[in-house]
């Protein structure tokens, strides 16, 4: 249905994505990025649930999410 | 599938400098989202106060101008009456703009100049190592008020945005926050409203914008959030408290 792509080098690690998102689609990576921080990461499994409803994105301090519908 | 959300071109694609989940990052997009929608980016000029904010210039692709501290204003006065068809905003912090460019802004709100001023109160001095600010909470622990901030000593957390509603020159005056996706949309419309209010000339516009400082408030980002809703908002409440719908000053 619809799916986000985090930028991963981009991302600091504020989780604002993981709070606001609505169905929980997106978790803490296990790997760390070329900065050090744990990024974000979409559940790409469960990628029908997501809405594309771009709170992620809004909430996003670094826009390092991209949405496609 | 189509991309739906992805970076408004004025936003250039360098990575900030600020703290992780420090709410200037989503200031700074709203504003250039802002700016690509009312199509404004080639005659827009930013000024910049000093602070965390300094770096501007990097994150959006218009022109801007350096001020030195607190004296955004002043620059913009002059910019706006050298070059009236040029859209100029100040964007500046607490700490720049008001305490130590207190003066200036107050003259530059009364002469009611056609200038559009975003303004973000996180209550204390961020970038230069959380001491008190003019705005700082009752009680708020920050490096220079160890035992928190005492109103006997220190006097009482300063609402800008409503102390500039009181004044004549001022068209639009707002408080708006970024600590819920609702928040950062109504933000964004009134960052839009205010640019509207210098293009139809209708003098001084201003938007306060609570954000967080995780960093010097020593908690995590998404506490930093609930801070905001439960101890900022009660005391510098959301709203419009000026807005002018007819040239009537006239």
């Amino acid at each position: 249905m619809a799916y986000i792509k985090i930028d991963a080098d981009r991302c600091k690690g504020c989780y604002f994505c993981i709070k606001f998102c609505p169905k929980q689609l997106i978790i803490v990576s296990d790997t760390h990025n070329k900065v050090g921080y744990f990024p974000a990461q979409f559940l790409q499994e469960k990628e029908d649930q997501c809405t594309g409803c771009k709170t992620c994105a809004l909430m996003c301090p670094d826009t390092a999410i991209e949405v496609f519908k | 599938m189509e991309k739906i959300f992805t970076r408004t071109p004025t936003l250039t694609s360098s990575e900030t400098h600020f703290c992780p989940g420090c709410t200037h990052g989503i200031a700074h997009r709203i504003l250039a989202e802002a700016i690509d929608e009312l199509g404004i980016a080639d005659r827009t000029i930013g000024i910049p106060g000093v602070g965390c904010c300094v770096f501007l210039y990097y994150y959006i692709a218009i022109d801007t101008l350096e001020a030195p501290h607190g004296r955004a204003p002043a620059c913009a006065t002059g910019m706006k009456r050298a070059q009236p068809d040029k859209i100029i905003f100040n964007y500046q912090g607490d700490g720049d703009m008001a305490a130590i460019g207190t003066s200036e802004i107050i003259h530059a709100a009364n002469r009611g100049e056609n200038i559009t001023v975003i303004f973000i109160n996180n209550s204390v001095y961020g970038m230069t190592g959380g001491q008190m600010a003019p705005t700082t909470l009752l009680g708020q622990q920050t490096t220079t008020s160890p035992y928190g901030r005492n109103f006997q000593t220190e006097g009482y957390p300063i609402k800008m945005a409503e102390m500039l509603a009181t004044l004549e020159g001022v068209a639009y005056s707002a408080r708006v926050s970024l600590h819920k996706p609702k928040n950062v949309m109504q933000a964004k419309k009134a960052i839009i409203k205010a640019f509207e209010m210098q293009i139809n000339q209708m003098g001084f516009s201003m938007v306060e914008i609570l954000s967080t400082c995780n960093t010097n408030w020593r908690v995590s980002p998404i506490e930093a959030l609930d801070v905001i809703e439960n101890e900022m908002i009660p005391y510098f409440p959301l709203g419009v408290f000026k807005e002018r719908t007819g040239k009537d000053f006239l």
